[in-house]
């Protein structure tokens, strides 16, 4: 169980007017073990920026953060991913001369054989021998990385995955597959996967759905409790912004 | 001829990848003398009279050939050089693997420098490999100051490859490569300096032929208080496309100089330089420690990757 108590993150911001900007404010969130949770909220809400105080690329300024009882506020990414958390980042990172192999054995903790590679890839709709051997870097698309960093992930099989937007920058029809591989994962993945989302239709197969604004929950429940409330049209984040106040 | 000792063997297959003697033509010089050698009905390699080194005659039409003429010092304090020339055929198509490994146990210096060259004939096909090796507790530098000059007639092809990555304390190396009409050369050079090491490249690059074209990329990564110098300086004397890269990653107090010179003396000359030096990013370590990796062997892992 991932439990978060009176979570803040605060910036340096010199357009406010005591020069700090609280991202996260005072935030209370608890996630039960084998979920899946849509978090979901408008822009500069602060989704992503508690995507990485949970994986702990940004450190906390206070609060806990306590995956199964243990406080990992402190703890650093390496030790955080050690006890079983997994980040898909939102921009994945471009490696010259790191291929995909090698950043699938690196994610796995062992020289996985090219089949198992394979069958990573495959899961994330890639068509595997063309890609084991390639560079992860600018010369891959957008949608092929995004599929790449969601397979490091996959291959770790740890006990928490966070996926933060990962529909961010990639062209529709890598979209429609990217919704089949979440689909699917919602079916396969035994942890709990925490997706931070503005599309309806992960929203759609969500067991829960967080609405955050302001740094703060504004809104927690089951999909048939939250969804209603947030659609109404096809475009689930426009209508999140016109009920929270936000702009896209 | 000597018989290896262990320690020459080690050193022989950190350059040359060899456990033994290879197949095909071969020369190995230890210690400043020729150690062995092997010739065969197409590759003849020769002594020459007048200053120390070989010539290596490669017959036109050679086909699949390999040339191995790696160079071991295990002797401190001794001062070696070679002038190597190679005489490539038309038409052939060979490889040609360079090493020079120093082990250097003693207080004073060593030293190799090797001076290549090359003259490639019409529609000749090059590989050549050359890998730099140093090891050895003493307090004696480890010294290789190669040059090369590839001289490349109408249609040839040469790809040169050029490994350094660890333990020489010196290195200052000079290419000189001059291309005929459709001649093309590929360059790829990695190197890591760590420690107090300093290494300086040199490239100059004359694109005289018609439709010649020059890739020169250098991947290089400088640790601790080393110093890595770069200069390429490509001309264009021609409709020709030259293009040059030097791409480096700097740690700790390293410093790294490149310096890029183009040349364009035709209207149809096509010449591109790029460099980028920084240290390694920041979002690139974050992700692997996501992986499960401690910041130590993120950096590892993308060092070894960006050198590759």
């Amino acid at each position: 169980m991932l439990e978060i108590k009176n979570l803040s993150y605060k910036v340096d911001d010199e357009n406010e007017s005591d020069g700090i900007k609280d991202i996260i404010d005072g935030l209370d969130l608890t996630v039960e073990d084998g979920k899946f949770v849509v978090i979901t909220g408008p822009n500069g809400g602060g989704k992503s920026s508690l995507a990485k105080l949970i994986m702990g690329i940004n450190p906390a300024t206070d609060g806990q953060i306590i995956l199964d009882g243990e406080d990992i506020t402190k703890k650093s990414i390496t030790e955080r991913a050690k006890m079983g958390v997994s980040f898909a980042f939102q921009a994945p990172v471009h490696f010259k001369g790191i291929k995909v192999i090698d950043l699938l054995r690196i994610a796995a903790g062992e020289k996985i054989s090219l089949d198992l590679a394979c069958e990573y890839l495959s899961r994330v709709g890639l068509c595997a021998k063309d890609y084991v051997e390639r560079e992860v870097n600018g010369s891959l698309s957008g949608g092929e990385l995004k599929r790449i960093e969601i397979a490091t992930v996959l291959a770790r099989g740890t006990k928490l995955s966070i996926f933060d937007e990962p529909e961010a920058g990639i062209d529709l029809w890598s979209f429609q597959n990217l919704i089949k591989v979440f689909e699917n994962m919602r079916k396969t993945v035994n942890g709990t996967i925490i997706v931070i989302s503005h599309q309806e239709r992960i929203l759609n197969i969500a067991d829960e759905i967080v609405v955050i604004e302001n740094g703060k929950v504004k809104m927690q429940g089951s999909r048939e409790d939250v969804l209603p409330q947030l659609l109404g049209t096809s475009n689930a984040s426009q209508i999140a912004c016109e009920k929270l106040g936000g702009d896209l | 001829m000597a018989e290896l000792d262990v320690i020459q063997k080690k050193i022989l297959e950190e350059v040359a990848d060899l456990h033994d003697v290879p197949e095909g033509a071969y020369n190995i010089r230890a210690n400043g003398a020729s150690a062995a050698r092997n010739t065969t009905a197409n590759i003849d390699i020769v002594s020459k009279t007048d200053k120390p080194g070989i010539d290596i005659i490669i017959k036109p039409g050679t086909k699949k050939e390999s040339v191995h003429i790696p160079v071991v010092l295990s002797e401190s304090g001794l001062k070696d050089m070679v002038y190597n020339d190679f005489y490539i055929g038309d038409d052939a198509d060979v490889i040609i693997v360079a090493g020079c490994g120093i082990s250097n146990c003693g207080d004073q210096d060593s030293q190799h420098d090797g001076i290549h060259t090359f003259h490639v004939g019409k529609n000749a096909k090059v590989r050549y490999v050359e890998k730099h090796y140093g090891e050895g507790t003493g307090k004696g530098a480890r010294i290789l100051n190669p040059v090369t000059e590839v001289y490349q007639e109408e249609g040839s092809y040469v790809y040169m490859e050029m490994v350094q990555i660890k333990g020489v304390d010196s290195t200052n190396r000079t290419n000189i490569a001059e291309l005929a009409d459709g001649a093309r050369l590929e360059i790829h050079e990695a190197l890591l300096t760590h420690g107090s090491q300093e290494a300086i490249s040199d490239y100059k690059v004359a694109l005289n032929g018609k439709k010649s074209s020059a890739d020169v990329i250098s991947r290089s990564v400088a640790k601790e208080e080393s110093v890595q110098s770069f200069s390429v300086s490509i001309e264009g004397n021609n409709e020709c496309s030259g293009h040059a890269s030097c791409d480096a990653i700097i740690m700790d107090q390293a410093k790294v100089i490149a310096i890029p010179r183009l040349d364009a003396n035709n209207v149809d000359a096509a010449l591109i330089h790029e460099a980028a030096i920084g240290k390694i990013a920041g979002d690139q370590l974050m992700k692997l420690m996501s992986l499960g990796l401690t910041e130590e062997e993120a950096e590892e892992q993308i060092v070894a990757g960006f050198l590759r």
